[in-house]
């Protein structure tokens, strides 16, 4: 079964001659168990992507289906206890005037579940953090403890399916690496299908199976990881962005 | 060759309600006509560390040193009206965002020639003539059209090579470029640094090049310093960095994920408090 | 608790419990505003302000209505009035406490309703977008564009002069300009990610504008309402100054300012005594929005 199947996804933004696609005809799929990586500049229309699929954005036109049940305008509340999303963070992630303790269990009770005190001790757990950090507000937490909240955010309603934009970028390069490894341990202990987006190819590497690579709006290629590890790919766009990462300047 | 740059011993500090914080806490090194390179995470100090030198630090921030000596001025002594002269004239600094950093009311071409003529009494023709030949060697094409361009008409590139043109023009002898690329994607960042290399080699500038980036510090620069929690835990030669001996430094390369060397679990660094406490490595030449 | 266990319970970066993390985030407030001397000097001339209104049956030498009509308009000091008497003998300082009441009264009807109303509308309008937005915000404009004296005169004209009818004159004229501001707050918060991490959690716009927005609008709105209360005193006292607010023998500070006019030259007292009080209450007012604004400003509240 197939997580997520997007078929000729076109995404834009404003009306008539103001409109700009932000996305054309994008068509790839994430087989459920999964971690696909897209890749792209700033304006290839990589982020657009995850939040056409999250429903934030209701100007689209295509085929979009999640556990090969398609996609309306309006999402569900069942779609949302299926797919959820890890935003760029840290600082516009979390909201300034809530406590974490505020953020999770409001998620709980949305969701319905009733021993909400129980389980956000234990989402807290899983994501590193103690039961310390319940009551802290965001600008009490550093970079990493946010990011933290934030994927315990998204995981609060055991969702199959999680949408991670840019997740690390704005992270340090050792808190990277701690919730990078985190997000690949709940991967592998949850069986989770991950839809990653970033510009960092060294993360994508790392993160993911499969690549899509886009470039304004469209998806230019589309490759495995060992191809991308090889350094030596068949498309000249993903060929350049990989010399731009690997190599910086060097001196003569 | 005497150093462009003597700091020993330097401290800046913020009084907070709960004491002091110290975020540079006694460093020392020089420059030359070389290039170094400053590599921390967030909360070392690097980027204070380029302030500092530059007094751009305000009250209640407390700047403090044994000695901070600039050729034959003494920083440490400067009066602020010494200070103005010294900024842009002899030493410049390149920030992050082109976006917070350009003036966005005014275009290109007044912002570029007022750097030149704070500092240069010169014609506005005569400027004018100079920011052209300028632009050009930042390789901007069609620099006459540019000029009129007000900032958030250009890209992020573009507003990074502007900030550039405007930093040297005036020729400085140092240059402080603090993260000059973070904000740039991928391709356009080799670019930027190209020209930057280009710049500082034909010039003979020395340059201070702070950045989170450990590899491309290591390709771009001469020397490096690591620094954490406000102090520098190792220096050492760029092209050498693989050799570094602190935890720390070795913790932060292995962090990275490397798309030639794949591993399934990134090395986490495991913080050691020793390590702020020990004293600081110096970098005097 | 002893005292320094306090201060370090409040002052943790770590809170425990949903109390100890609330009452933290209100004691760094509180010592923020401290540290602003002008601030507290506002906050203390309005908290003696409060006192001497609610205790004003204690404090008054005799009643505000009490005429002696062969005491009128004696100076200050003389024969144990304070601050002199007024045309019909009846003693100013009395009459000031007394009318500190009634100053607080508007004030405090005032920043309820007129916030709140402009609170509703512009966040609603500004999370909404689209035709509703633009339905409210014309429906706002138009409130704004009626001069408040013109509107009080109309309210007088149609339900007779008096206190209460100047307050709903101020009240409906004073909300657009928070409607404004909580549609402009809304318009940027409306993007932020933490609202769309709650939209992806199925969260209804009502919860999300209030539990969402509102508590960020409301810092700006507070700001306001401080810098606000001055121009409503003002406004208050003018129409009281007009006879269109509170009514003879009722001790409102611009009533006492307009009765005091004739007198102004030889008897200087009696119109300038309240009007200094009105000067007081609004600087307080300002000085305490100024120092607010500090310590609520969202961009140090991230910190």
């Amino acid at each position: 079964m197939t997580a997520i199947d997007l078929s000729d996804l076109t995404v834009w933004f404003g009306l008539g001659a103001d409109r700009v696609d932000a996305v054309k005809s994008a068509t790839f799929s994430v087989a459920t168990g999964e971690s696909f990586g897209l890749v792209g500049e700033s304006g290839s229309g990589k982020s657009t992507v995850l939040r056409a699929i999250a429903g934030l954005i209701d100007s689209w036109s295509g085929d979009m289906r999640i556990a090969d049940t398609p996609l309306g305008r309006r999402r569900t509340r069942a779609f949302y206890k299926q797919v959820q999303m890890v935003f760029q963070g840290p600082y516009a992630s979390l909201h300034p005037r809530h406590t974490v303790d505020r953020v999770l269990g409001e998620v709980l009770k949305l969701h319905g579940f009733s021993d909400i005190d129980s389980r956000i001790d234990r989402l807290l757990d899983d994501v590193g953090l103690g039961k310390g950090f319940r009551f802290r507000y965001p600008h009490q937490l550093s970079g990493g403890q946010r990011q933290r909240v934030a994927i315990a955010r998204a995981l609060a309603p055991e969702p199959r399916i999680v949408l991670l934009d840019e997740p690390t970028s704005a992270l340090d390069v050792s808190v990277q690496a701690e919730i990078l490894n985190l997000l690949s341990d709940l991967r592998a202990e949850r069986g989770l299908t991950y839809l990653m987006v970033s510009h960092d190819l060294g993360v994508i590497g790392h993160m993911c199976d499969r690549i899509a690579v886009m470039q304004h709006g469209r998806i230019v290629d589309l490759l495995g990881v060992d191809e991308m590890r090889s350094l030596q790919t068949a498309h000249p766009y993903t060929q350049h962005l990989l010399d731009s990462s690997v190599r910086a300047i060097r001196q003569p | 060759m005497t150093n462009l740059l003597d700091i020993e011993n330097l401290r800046v500090r913020f009084p907070t309600r709960q004491g002091h914080f110290d975020a540079v806490r006694g460093i020392s090194f020089s420059l030359r006509r070389e290039r170094l390179g400053i590599v921390g995470e967030s909360g070392s100090g690097k980027s204070m560390t380029g302030r500092a030198i530059l007094k751009l630090i305000r009250k209640p921030g407390q700047i403090t040193a044994d000695r901070m000596q600039m050729g034959d001025t003494d920083l440490l002594t400067a009066s602020d009206k010494q200070m103005r002269r010294i900024r842009g004239r002899h030493a410049s600094m390149i920030m992050q965002d082109p976006k917070f950093s350009l003036n966005p009311v005014m275009t290109v071409g007044q912002q570029i020639t007022e750097a030149l003529r704070t500092h240069e009494r010169i014609s506005r023709r005569d400027a004018h003539a100079r920011a052209i030949k300028m632009l050009d060697a930042v390789a901007i094409r069609s620099p006459e059209r540019v000029m009129d361009l007000y900032p958030h008409e250009v890209s992020g590139g573009m507003g990074q090579r502007i900030m550039i043109a405007m930093m040297l023009i005036p020729d400085p002898e140092i240059l402080i470029a603090d993260e000059p690329t973070s904000a740039l994607d991928v391709s356009v960042q080799l670019q930027v640094l190209g020209i930057l290399d280009k710049l500082v080699t034909d010039r003979g500038m020395g340059l201070i090049f702070i950045s989170h980036d450990l590899n491309l510090v290591s390709n771009f620069c001469d020397r490096i310093l690591i620094m954490y929690a406000g102090r520098v835990v190792e220096v050492c030669q760029a092209g050498r960095l693989h050799e570094a001996t602190h935890p720390y430094t070795r913790g932060l390369l292995n962090s990275v994920p490397d798309l030639e060397h794949p591993r399934p679990r990134l090395d986490v660094l495991k913080r050691d408090p020793a390590w702020a406490e020990a004293p600081s490595v110096s970098a005097l030449t | 608790m002893t005292r320094t266990s306090l201060r370090a319970w409040l002052l943790s970066d770590a809170p425990q419990s949903r109390r100890q993390a609330s009452a933290a985030a209100w004691y760094n407030g509180w010592l923020k505003l401290r540290g602003n001397t002008l601030a507290m000097l506002g906050l203390i001339v309005l908290i003696v302000l409060i006192l001497a209104a609610l205790c004003a049956p204690l404090l008054a030498t005799q009643s505000p209505f009490a005429q002696d009509l062969g005491a009128r308009l004696l100076a200050p000091g003389e024969q144990g009035h304070i601050f002199g008497t007024d045309s019909l003998g009846r003693d100013i300082w009395s009459r000031l406490v007394y009318g500190a009441r009634i100053s607080l009264y508007i004030v405090a009807l005032v920043a309820l309703v007129a916030p709140l109303l402009g609170l509703i509308i512009g966040t609603v309008a500004g999370y909404a977008g689209g035709v509703l937005d633009v339905v409210l915000m014309r429906f706002t404009d138009i409130f704004l564009a009626f001069p408040r004296l013109i509107l009080a005169l109309a309210f007088v004209a149609a339900l007779g002069a008096g206190i209460e009818n100047a307050v709903l004159a101020i009240s409906l004229t004073a909300w657009p300009p928070y409607a404004r501001i909580a549609r402009a707050e809304t318009l940027t918060i409306r993007n932020s990610d933490y609202i769309h991490a709650i939209k992806l959690q199925g969260a209804g716009p009502i919860r999300i504008i209030t539990r969402h927005v509102w508590p960020l609008c409301i810092s700006s709105l507070v700001i306001r309402v401080t810098l606000d209360m001055a121009g409503i005193i003002l406004t208050a006292a003018g129409l009281g100054f007009l006879g269109l607010g509170a009514q003879p023998p009722s001790p409102e500070w611009g009533a006492m300012v307009s009765e005091g006019r004739k007198y102004i030259l030889d008897y200087w007292w009696v119109a300038t005594i309240p009007g200094l009080a009105i000067f007081t209450i609004s600087l307080a007012f300002n000085l305490l929005g100024d120092g607010l604004r500090d310590v609520l400003d969202p961009k140090e509240a991230g910190k």
